[in-house]
């Protein structure tokens, strides 16, 4: 008997539960039913391509850009100091990645709760300052600060592991050879440290661009992101061949970008890229 | 000097943003004033009521016996796969492998949306089974991506031996290979519990009929208004994923001592 046989049981799991669920988006996106039965159409693709659809999914776009920048600016000098202090064990490196793996509904929510306006505490606190109070929730600005308190441990990682992995001599080199600290960040360090940063680019930018649950709790439902709405042609809406093809245009966005970032990542580590 | 004072400052600055939320809703889960603001005396009421609240404790339930369920199974089949992948010819591996990172890289929402539409195609009703089922798919890849490695890094001829001593390529298997990637398979099974315990958006697509887990129930809740039993509920499930994560973290630095790196 051959081993290989033992992949069976996953291959054929893998097969109904992974390749036909994506291939039912297909035919959502491109049927219609009505009296004659299914029949094919792509009104649903020429929907999503409606003004007030791509407005959403540029909004969606730019909150996450402007998130991924940010959590970027934050993590960078973040991980090189704990690549500085970390020389034995990785305990400071898991206080920083543990928020990651509390559950997202909370995080999410301990913000809604923070940030409130009459009875938040961080209002409360400004307040009894006599500082004027802020009123961010149900604005762009809220679900930014949700997609950058969410989604920076997962910059903060990679960048960490990239960082850690480079030869001390080639610091060393470079010292040798004159540069000086700000010469060797420039050209040693972040060069090398791009793998890296081109994980954690894909790992904060995919989920900020396809979250529903931010903008719907810190942005009261007042913004409208992609995510939202493709969740509302599901439950609220019913339009389901509508928000297969919204779906399917989010995917191929998706897989596009994420093979541009693997291109630049190749020389790195064949599949495992991404973790 | 002064640099590292400057660094300290920033890691301190970083951790109370990371932190203070957290903490927050943990330390007004003892408040005894319905207020998120002041401080009413200490309680545990919340935690009573927490317990009480059907739809909290039925949720509480559901979480956990599908995170059981599905991350038992999950490494079941994942093992399996991982072993047999491991032997696969290049062309083939890639393709399996490439398949497998499907569910990891897409966004979550296309892939619950892709359960969704499958479930009801084929006339299964949502609720706890496609909830499961979808639980066992997306659990599997971590199984098998915490598994390859290990089996890469074995000695292929101890197998071999196994089967030259005259073992049926089955006992060879369960007696040589599966004591060795043993710490992988509990790794990747605590991984898989945990993800299990922690989705939502995969859940909340695939779900019906009332039968909910915990983040469903939370973001249900938020959206009515919030109750100071979530801030229990929070503190709860943060110190259980906490805990399940230092144990995770626990064995995978004693492999990584053992082994001397090469771990994911």
């Amino acid at each position: 008997m051959n081993r290989k046989w033992l992949a069976t049981p996953y291959l054929i799991w893998m097969v109904i539960f992974i390749v036909v669920p994506l291939l039912m988006i297909l035919y959502y996106a491109f049927t219609a039913k009505d009296v004659n039965g299914t029949r094919l159409t792509f009104e649903h693709l020429m929907k999503s391509f409606d003004s007030k659809y791509m407005v959403a999914l540029g909004k969606s776009f730019l909150y996450a850009f402007i998130s991924t920048v940010i959590c970027l600016i934050l993590a960078y000098p973040l991980a090189l100091i704990l690549v500085k202090y970390n020389k034995g064990g990785s305990a400071m490196l898991f206080i920083f990645i543990l928020p990651m793996w509390m559950n997202f509904l909370l995080r999410t929510y301990a913000w809604l709760s923070l940030l409130e306006t009459n009875n938040g505490l961080v209002n409360t606190i400004l307040r009894t300052l006599h500082l004027p109070t802020i009123d961010i929730i149900g604005t762009p600005k809220a679900i930014i600060l949700g997609m950058v308190y969410n989604f920076l441990p997962f910059m903060v990682l990679p960048i960490y592991n990239a960082l850690a992995k480079i030869d001390k001599s080639i610091m060393e080199a470079a010292y040798d050879l004159g540069a000086n600290d700000f010469q060797r960040l420039l050209k040693v360090t972040i060069p090398l440290s791009m793998p890296g940063v081109m994980s954690g680019i894909t790992m904060v930018f995919m989920p900020a661009v396809t979250t529903f649950v931010i903008p719907n709790l810190l942005g009261s439902g007042k913004v409208n992101l992609i995510g939202n709405i493709i969740e509302q042609q599901f439950l609220v809406t019913y339009d389901w061949g509508f928000g297969a093809a919204l779906s399917l245009v989010l995917m191929i966005i998706i897989l596009i970008s994420m093979a541009i970032m693997r291109r630049n990542e190749e020389d790195m580590e064949g599949g495992a890229g991404l973790w | 000097m002064v640099k590292r004072g400057i660094e300290k400052i920033y890691l301190g600055l970083i951790m109370i943003f990371l932190y203070a939320p957290i903490l927050t809703l943990m330390v007004f889960s003892f408040n005894n004033s319905k207020s998120r603001a002041k401080w009413g005396g200490f309680t545990l009421k919340w935690y009573k009521n927490m317990l009480h609240d059907p739809e909290i404790s039925k949720s509480l339930y559901y979480t956990l016996l599908i995170a059981l369920l599905a991350s038992i199974i999950a490494t079941i089949i994942g093992t399996l796969a991982a072993i047999g992948i491991h032997v696969m010819k290049k062309k083939t591996k890639t393709v399996v492998l490439n398949a497998t990172y499907l569910p990891v890289l897409n966004a979550d929402i296309v892939t619950g949306i892709a359960f969704m539409l499958f479930f009801v195609a084929i006339g299964l009703k949502l609720g706890f089974a496609s909830m499961l089922i979808a639980h066992i798919t997306f659990n599997i890849p971590y199984v098998i991506l915490n598994i390859l490695p290990k089996l890469s890094s074995l000695n292929k001829f101890t197998y071999e031996a196994a089967l030259d001593l005259g073992a049926h390529p089955m006992q060879a298997i369960w007696k040589v290979i599966i004591p060795e990637i043993m710490p992988n398979i509990i790794t990747g099974f605590l991984l898989a519990f945990t993800l299990s315990l922690d989705d939502f958006v995969i859940s909340y697509f695939t779900t019906g009929g009332g039968v909910t887990n915990l983040s469903i129930t939370v973001y249900t809740m938020t959206r009515r208004g919030i109750k100071p039993e979530i801030n229990a509920v929070s503190t709860v499930l943060f110190l259980s994923i906490l805990i399940l994560l230092l144990i995770i973290n626990k064995r995978s630095e004693r492999n990584v001592k053992k082994m001397g790196g090469a771990n994911i």
